[in-house]
């Protein structure tokens, strides 16, 4: 054969492991990039104009830390062919399933109250007045999912999460210094010592990493895709391809803020962007846009998870691949949900930041549980099988899950009471 | 039919189904060994200090 022909074959050989990756990509690229999320955005913004680079070596760690997490999800979903809320109440009974419902129910809406907060904040610095931010951002996302099935819906939000990169060219546009970026960034360090304002940073750090509603949201997907024992792995590749991309665009973010607004105190992202605009307007305005599909990207996922869980527990029908007329209950909690959370920020004089400060201490409340869960469920032999989790799977979960409860508990804490790691 | 004739019969019917879900969810299927028992315990106590602690907090901020 000769070399020409070896080429074609190896390349025919690529493109069909490229193409059946392209149909199987989806919840777990489409998880952790809404994970960049408007509350994401504005964390990562803060941490730039606070520490510069300093921290970005800690972005990194955070990507094994986040698939690991994910990667659970991916295997009980295709697996057990049941959402994370049904597998909880199937496994530890009502009390338990009612408690991790619920709490996914309110966490889910204020977090998606605080996305049309970014939203709405970022189409306001181009003159866009709330009421139609918010206006057409419903009928966008109701065209999504009443327009198609689960894989249309899955499609429109992976363009979605290719516009959330464009923090990337943004970045380049304000002329990084890259060599200390690599001096700043790379090497563990904490500048100004690890004080009380450095694990707060480092707490909302971990804590828009791993956030509860992306554990009901990429099991629940992956039930809906139709994924089987034989596609996980590569469900795994999808998820660690989500989380790197996730995490080097949080990098991007950072470095873009500490290139232009080190030093300065941001309280959002929002406020960000604008500053950034005074520096340079495209880069200002990318920042912007990427806000505004953030916001989007998050309300998009946050309202799905919350109606597949309530459709899981209570029988309705809850797949994209079905109509209203067969799946009515479905489709009105997702409108329902959507409609009041876009509301609510149209109230005048709103307690939008009680709101957003609100979120992170709720949110506090069901991730330990939904982890703890989580774990104990890929423990179950009997339906797992050989899917179960190993004994180093389980050290290395059980780890990075112990870590996550106690500072996301410490981030829970500080955000009731802002002196006490002072 | 009237609007609160309606609203009741929604209301009885979803009532009614969480019933038959609590009774089809009353035993959990997850055998409840040693180390399960105390995560879940250890869980309890987790959840109470931490809502206590926001029952403490809004409380002190709404009396001042």
């Amino acid at each position: 054969m000769n070399f020409i022909t070896r080429c074609y074959y190896l390349f025919r050989r690529v493109w069909k492991s490229v193409s059946l990756y392209l149909v199987l990509a989806g919840p777990g690229l489409v998880v952790m990039i809404a994970d960049n999320d408007a509350g994401g955005i504005t964390t990562y913004a803060a941490t730039g104009a606070k520490y510069g680079y300093h921290l970005i070596w800690f972005l990194l760690v955070l990507i094994p830390v986040a698939y690991y997490v994910q990667e659970m999800t991916v295997r009980l979903g295709a697996v057990t062919k049941r959402g994370h809320a049904e597998a909880i109440f199937d496994g530890f009974g009502a009390f338990w399933g009612w408690f991790s419902l619920l709490d996914l129910m309110l966490v889910d809406w204020l977090t998606l109250v605080t996305e049309f907060i970014g939203m709405t904040a970022a189409l306001r610095i181009f003159g866009v007045p709330e009421w139609l931010t918010v206006l057409a951002v419903c009928l966008l996302m109701g065209f999504m999912v009443l327009n198609g099935r689960y894989w249309t819906w899955e499609k429109i939000a992976l363009g979605f999460c290719l516009l959330n990169l464009i923090y990337i060219p943004a970045a380049f546009l304000v002329h990084p210094p890259i060599g200390q970026i690599l001096a700043d960034g790379i090497i563990p360090n904490f500048p100004g010592g690890f004080n009380g304002e450095m694990f707060f940073f480092l707490m909302a750090n971990i804590g828009t990493t791993i956030a509860p509603w992306m554990l009901f949201f990429q099991q629940s997907s992956v039930v809906d895709k139709g994924m089987r024992e034989k596609d996980i792995p590569w469900g795994r590749f999808d998820t660690w391809t989500g989380a790197i991309i996730t995490v080097v665009v949080a990098v991007f973010i950072v470095v873009l803020t500490g290139t232009i607004l080190h030093g300065v105190d941001i309280d959002d992202a929002a406020q960000a962007s604008a500053l950034v605009m005074q520096t340079n307007r495209y880069a200002g305005t990318m920042m912007a846009i990427g806000l505004f599909d953030a916001g989007l990207l998050g309300a998009i996922c946050i309202s799905l998870a919350s109606s597949w869980a309530f459709g899981e527990i209570f029988g309705w029908a809850h797949s994209l691949n079905t109509k209203i007329k067969e799946a009515p209950w479905f489709y009105v909690s997702y409108f329902f949900t959507l409609v009041s959370a876009g509301l609510v920020v149209l109230i005048p004089g709103a307690p939008l930041v009680l709101i957003t400060l609100f979120v992170q201490v709720v949110a506090v409340t069901l991730l330990p549980a939904a982890l703890v869960f989580l774990i104990l469920l890929l423990n179950d032999r009997e339906t797992m099988g050989g899917h179960c989790n190993t004994r180093s799977q389980n050290v290395i979960g059980g780890l990075i899950i112990g870590t996550i409860i106690v500072l996301s508990t410490c981030y829970g804490i500080s955000a009731l009471f802002p002196g006490l790691f002072a | 039919m009237s609007i609160a004739h309606a609203v009741r019969s929604l209301f009885a019917g979803n009532l009614e189904k969480i019933r038959d879900i609590n009774r089809r969810y009353a035993t959990p299927r997850i055998a409840m060994s040693l180390p399960v028992r105390l995560a879940l315990l250890a869980l309890r106590v987790y959840l109470l200090l931490l809502v206590g602690l926001l029952v403490y907090k809004f409380t002190i901020t709404l009396m001042q």
